[in-house]
Parts: structure tokens; C-alpha cells; sequence
């Protein structure tokens, strides 16, 4: 029996679809609310966190994230557990979702054949066909996993040609894969996500989408847009175009896309779920989140109040002075805690947050586990990234609810203009 | 004195003949509550500012302000009253100002409970190559900025003020435990006159605690002299230094129990650098109350656990299918979550898996010195130690001589 998961839609304001995606996990007794993200985790454990310090965290999504790439290489242990990944990583009580690759790695181009994808593990690349794809299915027993996909055509170069056979060849997996996941015993219960390639052709993308729906899939993976993939307006017409075609009720998740700013342009073109490695890379850059997502609950004051409240306590931002140990990666949405300032900086992260991080710790201090390398500096980062990123898209989903989606976006993208202004 | 108390007669009492014991100025307060018959070993309680620590108790070492990657809370939770903090890092970052201005160590790193601090000398002599010792103190070049830094035994201990620790060591003259001659002489009458420099530089005797330490290295008399000379001074506690360098196990033992005969019996006893389970069971049954040591927490990081029966390295390809926990009878977060499978996979990608590990060796290792404690209080240590030897060792043929002989020296024979 196909479990009941279900995308219930309360309302769409301006492209932003708000639900609820109701009957999810094994008992379906699980849901999650979009627009939203899934829990990030490397090996099954969100990167430096114990279950004692994870559960710290409030509200943390009810579904969480694994990947093909990370757990392939423990298939075998995976098969004697019996009981899937859950069980062997003793996880939380959560629904879980299975991508292939983890968004944060670099995939090595040139290794997909017409049978075959790539991953690379700790002892380095495995070659799957489709058949050991849904042999790893079988032992991790997720609730929802993505079919498997080409994926490599998301390069602006990628010739037409190309673009075409990742179409091709991932409409062909996702047959086999739907026709193997009838005869798994292991997957009786889960939820198969058709993946949509296409690169930046038009045309591809749709028939892609088109071919993808028609399909008996619980819902749609949305491959190739990450950050680096092609500019935001190319990047947004293909999402309008995608989504357009595909049916209501069933949710749609975006890979490899991450940033604050994207994550709202996303979601105003019709995507309902994305990842969460976007505050794992923060942490690994000895970085904070601490962009400003808080709109004033009453409309008639809004934008009245204090300017100040943006620039970071008055702070100017650290990404304005690029400090010797910054990362070119950093966003305007992060303080770099390395950065000396922060030396002798006694408040918290972030003023006002309910992370464990915040409420026990200092500036100073995580400024002084970076600098002397300990590791408990990534434990408390990733915790105080983690509540700060569940809690934007809280924010995200309450402005849709009260119809004030434009300030909100005005809000968080005062951060990113800010630092055009200082330039 | 009171005659050892029994089990069921917690913190909260104490006769009024062990508090006569009591130093009557240092904010410390140690209260024996079960003595074992056969051996030197006891159980007290050492009240400090923070909270009261049972002894024999393990301090884990968490270097730079920091247990290594576990958070204050889950440190709590594992019941560890009592940490050490070192010196030496801490002084160079984030440096004794900042600390302060943090209202002290506990307060820039968050930590309720005891703090235990080492004078600095250990790592300079240790850790840095171009350093040089003279009366006036230990000169060494710092390896951060090239300076060239003297630590005197007044700058320790207003550094050690700075970070406001519970208990705070005096600047000793280390000399290794493997080297012999006059040098041993001078280093142990010099750190006979630097506990003289460091009581009197003391600004916080009134709530931080100043340890002297027993130096002599692995000569008998030159032990028995520092030990007469110290015993002298009114300090709240005293640890036997010098020892735990790479000497032989003979000599340890042997120094250890001279020690402890001489130092009084109200006052608490630390042994530094010791943490091997054998080690600790050893020197508790030979008198000592308190031990650190970095091993559990560093091991850890390599991806081994400690068991009972030893050690597992969890790393091995062995684990790779193993579905038990790390130690079926082991209650910690780790053991009742996740198996050696999974810890050897997370291995591979992740810090969590050091920290899993982490938080089960500091269990294992408060959680012996708890069956420790135990035993003692329930006229059983002897019992405990024989069943602690056979768990370690597959066969008696197995015993360490040294161990053997040590724990005969008290009246228990475990072969």
C-alpha cells in the first residue's frame, strides 16, 4: 500500500506556495510545513552534533536528509542491520529523504554513463547502475527518496546534445527505478521523487517536467540550479517555467540551492522544500548567521522603525573589511567570528535567539575556539546556524500567513544591499 | 578523628572531628567518609567553591577553555564536578585580561563547577624547545609572536587569579622524571622556594585554593625532603609532581606510596598526569584522591574507546559490522545510542564521531572512579580491585608486575 503523503495548500502569495505536507513517515503521523527545509546531515548526523546537542535545537524539521553518497559505502552493514539507516545511526524519531549526492561536495564531471551514475565515498568513487541504486534504497529505507538521475549537465557549457541525453537517461532511470521499487519489499511504504534535469535549455526543462509528471511519483526533485549553476533571472524563468506544469499537490524540492536571498526567489517561483547545507557551510567558514528576518508584527508601523535594527547592532558588516582570515565564500547574511573584532565581544551570536549557543556563549568565546582550532567551536556554529536558518523560513512562512511577504523580503534583503551600498 | 562514616551519611553531615581537620582559612573543606581497612585507599568529600567534588575523583583535561568538543551541559550531565584548564594556553589566547573581563575562566567558558588550573611551568618545559630556567623563574620564547617570556612563580599565580580557579597549582621546577643527578636536587629545593613566592602572591586565598607540589623525581630521600619541607606550609592540598614522564612503572609506584605516607591525612592528594585505568586503581588503593590526565579525551579523538577489558579502536575494520554498543553494560548518551558500526562509519565523515567517543571515555573514566568510590565505602575496595584485574587482564600471567607488587604493598594480593 502507497503511503498517504499529501501537500495540503492553505494559500500562494505572490508565486510562494504555504502547506502543509501532511501523512508523512511510515505511519504517516509525521508532517512538514512549506515553503520549508530538510534537517542537513552528513553519514546520518548533522555535521559536529550529537543527538543531546541536536535536540537543543527547537522545531527542527520533521523530515531529515540523507544521502546515497554519504551511506553507499556502509551498504553492506546497512543490509545486516535489517532496519535501515534510522536504526543504524540511531537516529531521531523523523521521516527521512534520500538524495544522491550531498550538495556541499564538488561531483567530479565526466564519470555518468548511459547505465551508470557516480558517488564518491571515504574510499573514493562507486559506480551505480540502477539496480545497486535501489539495492542501497533497500538497506537505508528511506520514507521518500529522489530516483536516480544525471545530473551533470548543469555546467552553462553543457551542449544541447548533452543537455538532451541527462534527460533521456534520467526518464530512463526513473522507470527502472519505479519498476524495481513495485517488486522492493523494503519500500512498500516509500515515496519515489522524479528528478528534473534539463540544464539552462528551456525546452529540455519542460519536456523533462512534462515526462517526469506523468509518472506515479509522490513528488519532484529539482536538479541543476545550485548557487554556481547560472544566474538567478535564467535561473527563476526555467523554476516558473517547471513548476507551472507540474500538478498542485505534489511538493517540489530544489537541490544545491542555499542562500537567503535565493531561497525566497525560489520559493516565490513555486518551489516548497530545500535543503540545509547552506548553514553547514557558514559553520565550516568560522562564520554566524545573523541577518535580520523579523518584521514588525504590526503593518502600520512598519518601516518606521529604527534603521538601525539592520545594520547588525550597529555594526557595520565584516563582509565591508575582508579580514585576513575570510572565506570568498561569505555572504552578506554572516558575521565572520574569526574576524578580531569579535576578540572581546561579550554578547551573544545573535541578540534575542534561543539557540544553545546564544543563550550559554559569547562572541568572544566561539571567537577563541576558531582561533585555537577546538572543536567545539563547530558544535556550537552549527547549532546556532541551524536554529538561525529554521528560523527564517518560520519567518518566510508566518510573512505568507500574514500577507507581508514584501516586507519580509525587504527585510532580509536589506543585508544584501547594504553591502552593495558600502562598495 | 571520626572513625570512616558510613555510606548513607551524604555531604550534607560531618562530624565535628573532621572539620577540626579542616584548614582553617583555605576554602576547601575535605571530609573523609570511608577509609579502606586493608589498603590506603578513601573516600572523601572535598567541598570547593563551586560544588563538592567525591573522591578519588578523574579531572578531565579541557586545555583551552574547552572539553573538546562537548558542550558545558553534556559535561554536567556525565556528573563531572571538576576540570582543568591549563595555564599556559590560556594565558597566551585569549590571555588573562580578556578571561578576566569575562569574570574568570568559569565565566568565559560557561562552566558552573570546579576548576582546576596548572602553573604553566609542565607545558613550557614540554612544549616549547628554547626555554631555560633560573631562579627568578622559566624563560621561554613564545611560540606565537617569537617573544621571549618569563613565567615567575608570582606571574603563575596572578595569571592563575586571573582565571579564578578553584584550585590552582604552584610554578614547580620540572625536571624530567628520567633524568638523575644534582639537577633533581636544585629543581626540588627551587620548588620548595617558589611554593614560598606563590603563597605569598596569592591575592584570592579566600577563594581559590593553592596547591604545593611534591617534587624529588625518582629519588627516595630528596622525596622525603620536599615532602618535610612542604608538609610545613599551610597549604589546602598537595600533588605528588614529577612522575607519569616516562619513568619505569617501578619507580612510579614507589614514589607515589612514599608520598602519600607523609602527606597529612586531612588534606587532599593529587596525583598529576595519571589516567590509565590500572594506573588510578593502583594509586587510589596507594592513597591519592585526585588525577588528570588528557589521555581519554585525546584517545578518543583517535577513535579509540575505553572498555573494561581495555580498549576498542573503533576504527579498525573489525567494528565495520559490529551492531553492539562500544560497552554493552555502559550507560552513557553514546553506548545507549549507537553502535561500533556506526561509529566507525561516522568516523569517515564527521567530528561527531570524536565527540561520541569523547563523551564515552570521560563516562568510563567517572564511572570507574564512582565503582571506586563505592567499594571503598562499602569495605569492598579489595574485592573491587580484584575484579577490576581480572575484567582488564585475560589471565593473572597478564598482571603487570609492578601493579601486582604495589597493590601487595597494601595488603592486596591479586594473584
Amino acid at each position: 500500500m502507497r503511503s498517504v503523503m499529501k501537500l495540503e495548500l492553505s494559500r500562494v502569495v505572490q508565486g510562494c506556495r504555504l502547506g502543509v505536507l501532511n501523512g508523512l513517515g511510515k505511519t504517516g503521523q509525521h508532517c512538514l510545513e512549506v515553503p520549508g527545509c530538510l534537517l542537513y546531515t552528513r553519514c546520518a548526523t548533522v555535521p559536529h552534533l550529537t543527538q543531546d546537542t541536536l535536540l537543543t535545537l527547537s522545531d527542527l524539521p520533521s523530515v531529515t536528509q540523507v544521502t546515497v553518497e554519504s551511506l553507499a559505502e556502509h551498504q553492506e552493514v546497512l543490509e545486516e542491520c535489517k532496519e535501515g539507516v534510522r536504526k543504524f545511526a540511531g537516529l531521531h524519531n523523523t521521516v527521512l529523504f534520500c538524495s544522491l549526492h550531498d550538495s556541499v561536495n564538488p561531483n567530479p564531471a565526466g564519470h555518468v554513463t548511459n547505465k551508470t551514475v557516480s558517488v564518491w565515498g571515504s574510499g573514493g568513487r562507486i559506480e551505480l547502475t540502477a539496480a545497486r541504486f535501489m539495492a542501497i534504497q533497500a538497506a537505508i529505507q528511506p520514507d521518500c527518496y529522489q530516483s536516480m538521475a544525471d545530473g551533470e549537465t548543469w555546467q552553462a557549457n553543457s551542449s544541447r546534445k548533452r543537455v538532451r541525453k541527462a534527460v533521456d537517461r534520467t526518464l530512463a532511470h526513473l522507470d527502472e527505478c519505479l519498476m524495481l521499487h513495485q517488486k522492493t519489499q523494503e519500500l512498500k511504504q516509500a515515496e519515489i521523487f522524479g528528478v528534473v534535469e534539463g540544464g539552462d535549455i528551456m525546452e529540455e526543462r519542460l519536456r523533462s517536467t512534462r515526462e517526469t509528471a506523468k509518472r506515479p511519483v509522490g513528488g519532484f526533485v529539482l536538479d541543476g540550479f545550485h548557487s554556481a549553476a547560472m544566474n538567478q533571472d535564467v535561473r527563476g524563468q526555467l523554476i516558473q517555467a517547471i513548476t507551472a506544469e507540474l500538478p498542485h499537490e505534489k511538493p517540489r524540492l530544489i537541490l544545491g540551492v542555499g542562500c537567503p536571498d535565493q531561497v525566497i526567489s525560489c520559493a516565490e517561483a513555486g518551489v516548497d522544500l530545500f535543503e540545509s547545507f547552506f548553514p553547514f557551510q557558514v559553520t565550516e567558514r568560522g562564520c554566524a548567521l545573523n541577518f535580520n528576518y523579523t518584521i514588525n508584527p504590526d503593518p502600520e508601523t512598519a518601516g518606521t522603525s529604527s534603521p538601525t535594527v539592520l545594520e547588525l547592532n550597529g555594526e557595520t558588516p565584516a563582509v565591508t573589511e575582508p579580514s585576513k582570515n575570510g572565506d570568498e565564500n561569505m555572504t552578506t547574511f554572516e558575521i565572520n567570528l574569526k574576524d578580531k573584532r569579535y576578540q572581546d565581544d561579550f554578547r551573544p551570536l545573535e541578540e534575542g535567539c534561543d539557540c544553545y549557543c546564544c543563550q550559554k556563549h559569547t562572541r568572544a568565546y566561539v571567537h577563541h575556539l576558531l582561533v585555537t582550532n577546538e572543536l567545539l567551536a563547530g558544535v556550537l556554529l552549527m547549532l546556532h546556524n541551524m536554529a538561525h536558518y529554521l528560523g527564517f523560513f518560520r519567518a518566510l512562512r508566518e510573512a505568507i500567513v500574514n500577507d507581508r511577504l514584501q516586507d519580509f523580503k525587504n527585510r532580509v534583503l536589506s543585508c544584501r544591499e547594504r553591502d552593495v551600498s558600502f562598495k | 578523628m571520626a572513625a570512616p562514616i558510613a555510606a548513607n551519611t551524604h555531604e550534607r553531615e560531618s562530624s565535628m572531628a573532621s572539620l577540626k581537620a579542616v584548614s582553617s582559612v583555605a576554602p576547601l573543606a575535605l571530609r573523609i567518609v570511608a577509609e579502606c581497612p586493608v589498603s590506603k585507599a578513601r573516600a572523601c568529600t572535598l567541598t570547593l567553591p563551586h560544588s563538592t567534588v567525591s573522591t578519588p575523583v578523574f579531572m578531565p583535561v579541557g586545555t583551552q577553555g574547552t572539553m573538546k568538543g562537548i558542550t558545558a551541559d553534556q559535561l554536567e550531565d556525565l556528573d563531572c564536578h571538576i576540570c582543568l584548564g591549563n595555564t599556559y594556553h590560556l594565558g597566551m589566547r585569549p590571555g588573562p585580561e580578556l578571561i578576566e573581563k569575562a569574570k574568570g575562566l568559569h565565566g568565559f567558558m560557561n562552566w558552573k563547577r570546579n576548576l582546576l588550573t596548572d602553573s604553566g611551568g609542565f607545558q613550557m618545559v614540554s612544549l616549547v624547545e628554547l626555554s631555560e630556567v633560573t631562579e627568578e623563574g622559566v624563560t621561554f620564547r613564545s611560540p606565537y609572536d617569537g617573544k621571549e617570556i618569563l613565567l615567575t612563580p608570582e606571574q603563575s599565580i596572578t595569571i592563575q587569579n586571573s582565571l579564578g580557579s578553584d584550585i590552582m597549582m604552584q610554578l614547580d621546577d620540572v625536571v624530567s622524571s628520567t633524568v638523575k643527578g644534582p639537577r633533581v636536587e636544585e629543581a626540588m629545593h627551587r620548588s620548595v622556594r617558589w611554593l614560598d613566592r606563590c603563597m605569598a602572591a596569592n591575592k584570592n586565598p579566600d577563594r581559590q585554593n593553592l596547591f604545593a607540589i611534591i617534587q624529588g623525581g625518582l629519588d627516595a630521600k630528596l622525596r622525603k625532603a620536599c615532602l618535610d619541607e612542604m608538609t610545613k606550609r599551610d597549604v589546602p592540598g598537595f600533588a605528588i609532581g614529577g612522575l607519569s614522564g616516562g619513568e619505569e612503572k617501578d619507580d612510579f609506584w614507589k614514589m607515589v606510596t612514599l608520598s602519600t605516607d607523609h602527606l597529612p591525612r586531612e588534606k587532599p592528594r593529587y596525583l598529576m598526569g595519571v589516567g590509565y585505568a590500572l594506573d588510578l586503581v593502583v594509586c587510589v588503593a596507594l592513597g591519592c584522591d585526585m588525577f588528570d590526565c588528557v589521555f581519554p579525551t585525546r584517545t578518543a579523538r583517535f577513535g579509540s574507546a575505553l572498555v573494561p577489558w581495555g580498549s576498542l579502536q573503533l576504527k579498525q575494520k573489525q567494528y565495520a559490522k559490529d551492531l553492539q554498543p562500544i560497552d554493552p553494560d555502559c550507560q552513557c548518551p553514546t553506548c545507549r545510542r549507537h553502535s561500533r558500526a556506526y561509529l566507525h562509519a561516522l568516523f569517515k565523515s564527521d567530528t561527531a564521531a570524536m565527540h561520541h567517543i569523547t563523551i564515552h571515555n570521560i563516562s568510563y573514566q567517572l564511572t570507574l572512579m564512582r565503582s571506586v568510590r563505592q567499594s571503598i565505602i562499602e569495605k569492598r575496595f579489595p574485592e573491587f580491585v580484584k575484579a577490576f584485574m581480572k575484567r582488564m587482564f585475560s589471565s593473572s600471567e597478564q598482571y603487570p608486575s609492578w601493579a601486582v607488587e604495589a597493590l601487595q604493598s597494601v595488603n592486596i594480593t591479586v594473584n
